[in-house]
């Protein structure tokens, strides 16, 4: 720890005020570390040592060392021919994440857009602002299954509503099989990814618009200048930094996503991500120490991600240089 | 004159953009309420308004033994894992806040980057540590697993609460010979309620909808929680799925959630906003 008090020196009428409440500091973050340590990188670890092993699920303990043939392995058959097998050869690894890629990609600029969209008009005085933003925080509250199964109902191919108002509004001439079928399943998660998550993007965009100094916009009237111009030119370079932390958030959440795609299109190999390809191997096909190996890759991918979004963006997370 | 008409055509545009937002937000909701009180031949054919009040759908779901239990471990398991975690994350974001100390910058970005972990992560690691303990298919499992995005989570907001409460409300009460301990309990603790209900309230919500550690901790159906339990809701076969009770049951377990977010509106948007947007 980072704490190191001078060595012996014992008694507390010694050390100076700061010191101790250096000392105290370490008494106060401890169980919180301990805790944090025991739920997260411990299993973390564990985690990243199941997928060297071929650990299964019935026999956690039986597991040996295997190298690194769980991501990638090769066998030389007599013919002479190679052979290469495990998860970095695996198409249906890379359909998985190439699907969890496009859906973070996707659904984080059309939230971004439609968020700063919403958080404009919030951002504005007009009669019943307050019942709008009520409004909007309706699908933040509701629980990601509750969503996906009231998006499943009314995406129903048979009795679905949305079939129903496309029909009559003339926007398709048959009834679609939103979730079932390949073709728009992964259209389907977006929307409802996009109708329960825009309003997380459009208060923290707002959040950076309240910042803005409003005589800004005042100054930019009277010389004339338009107001898509001010946009463009003094709003958006303003809150970028509050945006930019928006982005990776969500970035972060989209691209482990798993309870929408688990319940909305189960099985559907056009929105299988990471995670349920993961999981299924892990527990439904117990292909343990294989569905370890994947969760391990996610989680490497994701730490690369965070760390480029953040030297490259000079993203400011945690807001103490601004202190 | 001119001006005046683009400036009433603009207000009308303004309007139907909110509308559209408002509509768009609000009607899935008001489409499962909808569908929750038809039942029969009702349920299968569109209907904007309500046209039936039918409540069998609700004594579906109510009358039976596991969605009612589902509700008790999802209070109990979520009640829990926030008590837990507001208890650790009191101390620790008082240190992290007040105390200047070397690395306090670094530990703040580790607690951060877990509370953006893939849970899937550590699955496979906590499925062992769960066998290990015994705790597996019993709320426990739930209450530890949850741990790993509740604590991040509180200890983070709590921070940026506390770093903006006034120095000089610590200095006096230094001056006074007050140790830590007391500032936490006797200062801070009475100026922090409305944070420790703010987020109490969030990390409550992200526990009463975690799926993916419920799904895998849970085999019999006693021990599920609400999500799982929804998720898993079904007919006598595959092709007939119970849409009417499964909308029922979504109306009831997300009803407290939205007036619980209506009641505390200003303090939920505070505590979302809190950390990283505040530079």
């Amino acid at each position: 720890m980072t704490m190191t008090g001078p060595n012996g020196a014992g008694r507390d009428e010694g050390l100076s005020l700061q010191q101790q409440r250096a000392r105290s500091a370490v008494w106060f973050l401890a169980p919180m570390l301990v805790a944090l340590f025991l739920v997260a990188a411990w299993p973390l670890g564990r985690t990243i040592w199941f997928s060297l092993t071929d650990t299964t699920l019935d026999n956690i303990y039986g597991g040996k060392f295997v190298g690194f043939s769980n991501y990638l392995r090769v066998r030389t058959l007599d013919s002479g021919a190679m052979l290469w097998r495990g998860t970095l050869v695996d198409p249906a690894w890379w359909n998985a994440v190439w699907n969890t890629v496009k859906f973070a990609l996707i659904s984080v600029i059309l939230e971004t857009v439609l968020g700063l969209l919403v958080a404009l008009v919030l951002n504005a005085e007009f009669k019943g602002r307050g019942l709008v933003r009520a409004a909007i925080l309706i699908p933040w509250a509701i629980p990601t299954i509750v969503s996906a199964k009231m998006w499943s109902w009314m995406l129903n191919d048979q009795f679905g509503i949305i079939n129903n108002i496309m029909l009559n509004l003339g926007l398709i001439d048959h009834k679609i099989a939103w979730t079932a079928s390949n073709d728009t399943a992964m259209i389907a998660v977006l929307i409802v990814d996009v109708w329960k998550t825009t309003p997380f993007m459009a208060l923290l965009c707002l959040a950076g618009l309240q910042m803005v100094p409003r005589d800004i916009y005042e100054a930019a009237r009277i010389d004339g200048i338009h107001p898509i111009k001010v946009f463009f030119r003094v709003t958006l370079p303003l809150i970028r930094p509050a945006v930019a932390v928006a982005v990776i958030f969500r970035m972060l959440d989209a691209l482990r996503i798993f309870d929408l795609v688990y319940v909305l299109t189960p099985n559907s190999a056009a929105t299988k991500t990471m995670s349920v390809i993961s999981r299924e191997n892990m527990i439904d096909f117990n292909k343990f120490a294989y569905g370890a190996s994947q969760s391990t890759l996610l989680f490497a991918i994701l730490a690369i991600f965070v760390a480029l979004y953040i030297w490259l963006g000079k993203v400011d997370l945690t807001g103490e240089t601004n202190r | 004159m001119s001006g005046t008409l683009a400036h009433r055509l603009w207000t009308i545009l303004f309007y139907l953009f909110v509308a559209v937002i408002v509509i768009f937000a609000v009607f899935p909701f008001y489409y499962a309420i909808v569908t929750s009180f038809s039942t029969g031949t009702a349920l299968f054919e569109v209907h904007y308004w309500p046209v039936t009040f039918d409540t069998s759908n609700y004594e579906t779901v109510l009358g039976g033994r596991q969605f009612p239990r589902s509700i008790v471990n999802s209070v109990f398991i979520a009640a829990t894992t926030v008590i837990f975690a507001l208890f650790l994350a009191v101390t620790a974001s008082y240190a992290l806040s007040r105390v200047r100390f070397r690395g306090r910058g670094l530990l703040l970005m580790a607690i951060l980057a877990v509370s953006m972990f893939p849970q899937i992560a550590v699955l496979a690691g906590m499925i062992e540590m769960i066998k290990f303990l015994g705790l597996f298919n019993t709320p426990w499992a739930m209450i530890i697993s949850y741990t790993v995005f509740t604590l991040p989570f509180t200890v983070w907001v709590l921070t940026t609460f506390m770093r903006d409460l006034p120095v000089e409300i610590e200095e006096a009460a230094i001056v006074d010979g007050a140790t830590p301990w007391i500032i936490i309990t006797k200062v801070f603790l009475p100026l922090l309620w409305p944070a420790l209900v703010t987020t109490g309230l969030l990390a409550f919500i992200g526990a009463w909808n975690e799926f993916l550690f419920a799904l895998t901790f849970t085999l019999s159906e006693d021990q599920r929680t609400t999500p799982v339990a929804i998720a898993m809701l079904s007919g006598a076969s595959v092709q007939e799925i119970p849409w009417g009770p499964i909308m029922a049951a979504s109306v009831i377990v997300t009803v407290p959630l939205v007036v619980l977010v209506m009641i505390f509106q200003r303090k939920i948007v505070a505590g979302l906003t809190a950390g990283g947007v505040k530079g």
